[in-house]
């Protein structure tokens, strides 16, 4: 029993370690390390650089282009990335659209779209999510009804995240309202964004960000090209995009990055101040949530260990995501609570590049932890909220 | 990356398992739980015939040479079977300090006998006031001539008053608190001038409050180095708190099966409980607690197994978490199956006390959190 890497493993970690130290693009490490948020062409040159390399498609089989890693170098890669405060991958394209298209999509339909996403040439952006439909995704009610050779789509999608950028969504939509189930008579259909008829409206979100949007199609005409695989099977391919990785959810690497680096700093004094390492029930508060993300790192082990030899996960696989977010806050919270009364300015203006860093108001990035913490409230309500992960694990896991 | 178990250690879980569903009924451990000393001598025996009582001592001591992956293992089983027999006290606790400090000829007398069953033995590692500070020591040696005179009081000593062996950390130099001074002597159970006020425990076991009255033990009664043994008991100790994990981890697992099934079958104004939201949501937060606890373990059992720099980190991190885990999953079973939980005829009321005395053992969350705050 054992948690090492292979020489092999070990060499790859070298040579990932050494691509995120060296070869990242110009500016971004600055950017990360002022705390300056990243621009859609920032996220770009960092996947195009990853292009470049080979390791766009790190989850992505060989035949299609991708990388064919192991479950194990995925994991590392993982890691590694976060360790290297690297800007992480826009999931939407390379993947979730990307693993739907190669997966059940035709020939000419993975010729036409993976190249693109694979060199992050084309922006993808993901319409699920209605108005009113929450977590309850089955009650999806945009329509896309057949027409000689397209698709009319008429309907709204909401907190598209990052969609004011897109080039193209896919979406779920209603073909067929005759079924027995509502999980029935939904499709997936790939859209151009340009197309006549859509319309883009922000949505700014409680931190005052602009993230996500609601996306209006009104007699939106989609060539019926467009549709992957049947018509009626949408759900099918949707939720198995949703479950494509089982390991990685838990943003174990990038919350043990955060943690680490809280613990380090809580040792430092600020502004004269007596170091927050001096405060005991801060660190105990530390401590007991390092414990619960040493925990869920094992907990991800188990799972990958399970995968890299060939058996299904167990039970453990199904509470990554809910302890994961539930971890993820619980750090944001802790930053919030080591900022002291320098949680409250609300000066987002001043994380640019070309602000002096002496003129900030706090120190480091220090007023933006109360904006990640309000931000990040979404972890546990999207994906399906914990709630909806507690009924999946009831139903599937405990059989009730 | 490899988290299979080794062909000995799935022998030693199947035959354990294997034990606990043929002889082991939770009838009988009450039985035996409620006899005199608390636990059965057969039962004993027959750990010691299977070589269960060998797995931690080396090859030449005449053991399995198992390490903490395999004790954990072992220890995870008997919490699924609430083993009532004294397998902390004699092999993880006694058989630690004896596998550690003790010189071939000690071992001759003391840990063959010990290994074959024939022996039972206690680590007297508490004191009335010491919590669970390990230097916290009071119980004096002193020498008279060649021989040494031992006078203090030891508390809740597990295994107390079946010990035929008591092995007593005494002080010989320094203050109540020091960690240098503390020196190791093994004394007869039934030694003049020791009195044993022997009582059983919440959980079902048994343990002793022990008066020693000038003690007069020869030389050959000093385990390990004279004034060092603060190292040994340290590692005896955090090797026992592994072990209380695993067993912990075990009764968390069971805990959580049964009350699934009780919800499946138990109905409340006409369907089964368990169709509850309300009850699914905090039996997933039951089965996440203890998916994490075991994750724990398997950490602190391998840093421990490698004896990483963080591995008695890992061990503190362990012992927080079925603390706090511990105690929520006992509460919920508990609490999820009503008057049943809080009956004494009913298994899981017995899980739930043991888990109790478990988080009170060899520091609880609270003290381990501080170590880990540090």
């Amino acid at each position: 029993m054992n948690v090492t890497f292979t020489d092999e493993e070990l060499a790859f970690r070298d040579e990932v370690r050494t691509f995120f130290r060296d070869e990242m693009p110009e500016g971004i490490v600055e950017k990360r390390r002022l705390g300056v948020p990243l621009e859609p062409k920032d996220f770009i040159r960092f996947q195009k650089a990853l292009y470049r390399k080979g390791w766009a498609g790190y989850n992505w089989p060989v035949e299609y282009g991708g990388t064919g890693w192991t479950t194990v170098q995925k994991h590392i890669f993982g890691v590694e990335m976060a360790e290297a405060n690297a800007p992480g991958i826009i999931t939407f394209g390379l993947g979730m659209v990307g693993p739907v298209i190669y997966t059940f999509g035709n020939d000419e339909q993975k010729q036409r779209f993976l190249p693109d996403i694979l060199e992050s040439n084309v922006w993808w952006c993901q319409g699920y999510s209605e108005p009113g439909s929450g977590s309850d995704l089955a009650s999806l009610k945009m329509r896309a009804e057949l027409a000689g050779d397209h698709y009319v789509v008429n309907g709204t999608k909401t907190w598209t995240t990052l969609g004011q950028f897109a080039d193209w969504i896919f979406c779920l939509a209603r073909t067929s309202t005759d079924v027995a189930r509502r999980q029935e008579g939904i499709s997936f259909l790939l859209i151009d964004m340009q197309t006549p008829g859509i319309t883009v409206t922000p949505i700014i979100t409680i931190e005052g960000d602009h993230e996500v949007n609601e996306i209006h199609f009104e007699d939106v005409k989609v060539p019926a090209e467009n549709l992957i695989g049947e018509e009626g099977k949408g759900w099918t391919y949707g939720k198995v995009l949703l479950q494509h990785e089982r390991t990685g959810t838990a943003r174990v690497a990038n919350t043990n990055y955060r943690l680490t680096n809280l613990r380090q700093q809580a040792s430092r004094s600020v502004r004269g101040a007596e170091p927050l390492a001096n405060d005991r029930n801060f660190m105990r508060k530390l401590a007991a949530v390092e414990v619960e993300l040493k925990a869920l790192e094992f907990t991800e082990l188990r799972t990958l260990a399970a995968v890299a030899s060939g058996k299904a996960p167990g039970p453990e696989s199904s509470i990554l995501k809910l302890k994961g977010t539930e971890l993820q806050q619980a750090v944001d919270e802790l930053y919030v609570e080591a900022a002291g009364y320098y949680a409250l300015p609300y000066v987002p203006s001043q994380y640019t590049l070309d602000f002096p860093e002496d003129d900030r108001v706090g120190e480091g990035s220090e007023t933006q932890s109360s904006l990640t913490y309000f931000n990040f409230r979404k972890a546990s309500i999207y994906g399906g909220s914990n709630e909806i992960q507690k009924n999946i694990i009831a139903k599937h896991v405990l059989g009730l | 990356m490899d988290l299979s178990f080794t062909e000995v250690q799935t022998m030693l879980i199947d035959s354990v398992e294997k034990f606990i569903t043929n002889e082991y009924s939770f009838e009988r451990r009450q039985q035996y739980a409620a006899s005199d000393t608390g636990y059965s001598a057969d039962v004993w025996a027959t750990f010691a015939d299977l070589g269960w009582t060998a797995v931690p001592f080396s090859e030449d001591d005449g053991g399995f040479d198992g390490g903490p992956v395999e004790l954990v293992v072992m220890m995870q089983q008997f919490g699924r079977g609430l083993i009532v027999e004294p397998y902390l006290a004699n092999i993880v606790l006694a058989g630690g300090v004896l596998r550690r400090a003790a010189s071939a000829s000690q071992k001759t007398k003391l840990l063959q006998p010990l290994i074959s069953g024939e022996l039972q033995a206690a680590l007297a590692v508490t004191e009335p006031q010491s919590r669970y500070d390990l230097a916290n020591i009071e119980t004096t040696a002193t020498k008279d001539g060649d021989d040494w005179i031992i006078s203090g009081r030891k508390g809740v000593v597990l295994n107390g008053g079946n010990a035929g062996l008591l092995i007593i950390p005494a002080r010989t130099s320094g203050s109540t608190t020091d960690r240098d001074g503390i020196t190791l002597f093994a004394v007869g159970g039934i030694a003049d001038g020791v009195s044993r006020n022997a009582y059983p425990t919440v959980d079902g076991h048994q343990a002793a409050e022990i008066v020693l009255q000038d003690v007069r033990v020869e030389p050959n009664a000093i385990l390990g180095e004279i004034d060092k043994a603060y190292e040994v008991l340290d590692a005896v100790v955090d090797e026992a708190t592994l072990a209380v994990c695993a067993e912990a981890v075990g009764i968390m697992q069971t805990l959580t099966d049964k009350t699934v099934e009780y919800s499946k079958s138990r109905e409340q104004f006409g369907v089964p409980i368990g169709s509850f939201q309300a009850l699914q949501h905090r039996m997933v937060d039951m089965l996440t607690a203890c998916e994490q606890s075991y994750s724990l373990l398997l950490w602190a059992s391998m840093a421990n197994a490698d004896q990483t720099e963080d591995a008695k980190r890992a061990i503190s991190a362990a012992k927080y978490q079925v603390g706090t885990a511990g105690k929520k999953v006992g509460q919920e079973a508990v609490q999820i199956h009503g008057g049943m939980g809080v009956s004494w005829d009913v298994d899981v009321a017995h899980y739930f006390k043991r888990l109790t005395t478990i988080g009170q053992m060899f520091g609880n969350a609270d003290w381990h959190l501080d170590k880990l705050a540090e």
